[in-house]
This record gives C-alpha cells, structure tokens and sequence, in this order.
C-alpha cells in the first residue's frame, strides 16, 4: 500500500472510531437515562459531555500531553542540530511546514509525536536519546515520528485517546449512579434488568475501547518504520536506533504514565515478560521483531 | 432505452477524464512545491556562504583557492536551468566540504563560535537540500509514471502535460564516460 493510500484509510479510520465511539455514547447516555427516568435527558446529557471533552482534548489534547511529559521547547543554538534534522526530514516527507521540536530531560532513550493533523504537530524526544544516538539513528528515529504525523496516526491516536477517556468518563458516572443513586424508586424486574446492563456495559465499554485503541496503535508502529526508513533511505539507522532503545537498562521516562504511553517510539515502562494478556494490552509490538522487519528491507 | 445507455456512458466517461485531469494536477503541483523546496534551500546556503567566507578569510590566509573556488560556484548559482543549477548546487557541495576539510587544520578556527554555528548551519541546509532533491525526484517519476500508464497518457497528451526533468544527483557521475584507446 502507498502512503497516500494509507493517509486516506487513516482518515477513514478517524471517522469509524468517531462513529464507533459516537454510538457508544448513546448507548451509555441511553442506559443512564432510563436509570433517571428520561431516555432524552440521558442521550442530551452524555452528547453534551462529549461534545465538550471532545472540543477540549481536539484542541488542547496535544498542549496537555506535552505539559504532561514536561516537554519544553527545542531552541537555537543549543537544539540545533535537532531542529535542523527534523526541518530536514519534513522536507523529505513533504509536510507542509515543520512540526514543532520538543525536548524531554530524561536520560531515558524515548521520542513521540502528537498533534491532529501536520500542521499543528510536534515532535519530542528524550535528552538521553539526543545524548546516546549518532546522526544516523537519530535520524532513524524522528523519520519515524514524522511518518505518524504524515501518515495522520496522530489524528487516529489522539481521537482514539479521547473517546477511551470519554467512555472511562461516562461509565465511570453510570457506575456511581447505581452504587449511590436513588434508593427510593422501586425494585421491579426491569430496574433490575436495566442494572445488570448498565453495569455489564459500563465495565465493558472502556475496556473494549481501550483494546481498539492499542491494537490500532501497534500496526501503526510498523507502517511508520517502513515509512521512515524511505524517508531516510536507510533501515539501519532506525534499526540500530531500536537495538539501543532495547538494551537501555532504564527505559522508564519519569513523566510518561499509561495515558502517553502508545505515543512513545518504545514503551516506556520497564521490561515485563510477554504473555497472551500482555500482548493484547501492549502499546507496542516486540521490538525484536520490529529491528527484524527493519533489516529485512 | 438505447439513448439512456449511451448517456450514462458518457456520464461516466466525463466522470473518468475529470478525475484523470484532477489527479494530474494534483501530480504537478507536487512537483513544482517539491521545487521550490529545494529552491528555498539553495537559496538559504547561498545567503549563508559570505557569512563563512568572511569569517574563514582571517584564519586561512593561506588557502586563497577554496575560498574562490566557492564564491565563483556561488556566482553561478543565480542563474541558468534546473540542469546548471543542479550543476552549481554540487560543486558548493564539493567546494564547503574541502573548506572544511582544511578547516580541521586550523584549531582556532574550529573554536571559534560563529565558525561551529555556521558549520552547524551549512551542513544542516545541504541535508535538507539533499531531502529535498529526494522528494523532488520522487514527485518527478510519479508524476511522470502517471503520463505514460494507458489510459492516462492519451489524456495528458491532449491537455498538454509535459514531462518533468529529474534533478540529477551528483554532477561528476552524470558525465558521459571518455573511452580512449
């Protein structure tokens, strides 16, 4: 598939989410009307909340996760090098401007991209990455995080995160409505009927969410590292990048925590052995892997 | 009954060559935006070239022929085709990069701050110029792929669009091979 393929099925994939999670709103916002006695009331209350956090996280999704990991700014002349390889490789990526640069101080070896669409983006990478990477690997890497915002992954992962937070958000109200609602309105069956429902959906919701959200996570890394590695013309740089990446002994960034981790290039927690639950929960595929699909081009 | 079939193919067929003129132009335009890519970076060294030479002149008093040889490719740089410019552009290339070569020689120089941030600076626009190239050539054979591919050839022929030059890459490898016996 070509990249311009993969923007138009990227977008395409906005919308289902959009529509897949718009659904699950009046879904919830349905059951919590009928616990309050007014499908209407429920459906209007939970598209007005929505309607706000969206507008909140579109807008200002990509400034809190940045405020969040302490990024500060990349400035001339100490950055300059940094800025001047991400200017570079936009130019290779045809972006219409550069994304902004950031810089976490952390010694761990880490960079993400966020943003909703290339022209309101941002790149950041660790200090310890700029520390502990030559030319090539660096350039490996932000070609990578170019790629997701070429490719609008940003869009996809910062639309993925709001309506999970959404969900979480509106299930979590459901769920204090039945534990400390009303008692006064009677027991009969399809209250109770009602409740098991809401319950079933409200404990579901985010978890079905949350695993739409990291699987669509996971494919993106490879396509962005075989995209980055044309925009770079060179696996290997990206490759040894990941090798490193992978024999960090402190792969923890201090200021990243489960709702930033999928943006990461490699998660940024500590190593914990694989599984079947770990896998279908993880942000990232194995890295192995990636370093083998890398050095196969 | 006959007349609605032949409308409909001819709905379909405007449909068709509408899109195959939209989906051509949106080929060229890349093209020329990947041009003026590169333009802008051409043009961002050939600001930043009096800036070294100036600096440079104090220090190396004694290598007169690679600073000339810089401020004449510059010179050329102005004007001509995309051929000469390409042409142009890679003997800065060569020139700056044995500016800097005999630069390693004169350690005051090399610590000197305007000189590392000019370095910094050059040697970040001949990446991006070299990117640009990148993506210019790649816009070049896609959209000259899309002029030759049936059935869009026989369209581009009759809206007259014309194929684009590729910006060659390094001069020296270009030239005909001399085979003397």
């Amino acid at each position: 598939m070509g990249i311009y393929e993969e923007i138009a099925s990227n977008k395409r994939r906005s919308f289902f989410l959009i529509f897949f999670f718009f659904g699950m709103v009046i879904l919830l916002g349905l059951v919590i009307g009928l616990y309050y006695g007014s499908e209407l009331f429920g459906i209007i209350f939970s598209l007005f909340i929505g309607f706000i956090y969206f507008l909140f996280s579109w807008y200002g999704g990509a400034g809190t996760i940045l405020a969040m990991t302490k990024a500060k700014e990349a400035t001339k002349p100490k950055y300059t090098h940094l800025i001047n390889t991400v200017e570079g490789l936009s130019i290779a990526a045809g972006l219409p401007k550069p994304p902004k640069v950031y810089v976490i101080e952390d010694s761990a070896l880490n960079a993400f991209a966020t943003g909703r669409d290339p022209e309101h983006s941002s790149v950041t990478v660790t200090t310890g990455l700029l520390e502990k990477m030559n030319r090539l690997e660096l350039e490996g890497v932000i070609a990578h995080e170019l790629s997701h915002i070429k490719n609008f992954d940003i869009r996809v992962m910062l639309l993925a995160s709001v309506m999970v937070g959404l969900t979480v958000l509106l299930s979590d109200f459901l769920l204090r409505s039945f534990l400390w609602g009303r008692r006064d309105r009677e027991n009969n069956g399809v209250t109770i009927v009602l409740i098991l429902v809401g319950f079933a959906l409200a404990i579901l919701a985010p978890i079905v969410g949350e695993i739409i959200k990291l699987s669509l996570s996971r494919k993106r890394e490879y396509l962005a590292d075989a995209s980055g590695a044309l925009l770079t013309r060179y696996p290997k740089g990206l490759a040894d990048a990941l090798r490193k990446i992978q024999n960090d002994p402190d792969p923890l960034v201090d200021h990243a925590n489960k709702a930033t981790a999928h943006l990461f290039i490699s998660t940024p927690f500590r190593k914990t052995k694989s599984s079947f639950t770990k896998n279908l929960f993880s942000t990232h595929p194995p890295i192995e892997d990636r370093i083998k699909r890398l050095e196969s081009m | 009954m006959v007349s609605s079939w032949i409308i409909g193919i001819i709905v379909v067929v405007v449909l068709l060559i509408i899109y195959i003129y939209n989906s051509l132009i949106k080929l060229r335009m890349r093209v020329n935006n990947a041009w003026s890519q590169i333009d802008v970076q051409l043009k961002r060294r050939f600001d930043l070239i009096p800036n070294l030479i100036s600096t440079v002149k104090g220090y190396m008093k004694h290598e007169k022929g690679v600073l000339e040889e810089v401020t004449k490719a510059r010179a050329s740089l102005v004007t001509g085709s995309m051929q000469q410019k390409a042409k142009a552009s890679n003997q800065i290339t060569d020139a700056l990069k044995s500016i800097f070569a005999v630069a390693e020689s004169y350690p005051q120089l090399k610590a000197n701050e305007n000189f590392k941030m000019l370095q910094e600076e050059l040697s970040g626009t001949e990446s991006k110029i070299a990117y640009a190239r990148q993506f210019y050539n790649d816009s070049v054979m896609l959209f000259n792929e899309a002029l030759q591919v049936f059935p869009k050839n026989i369209f581009a022929k009759l809206f007259g669009f014309k194929e684009r030059e590729f910006f060659s890459t390094k001069g020296k490898e270009r030239e005909n091979v001399k085979v003397e016996f």
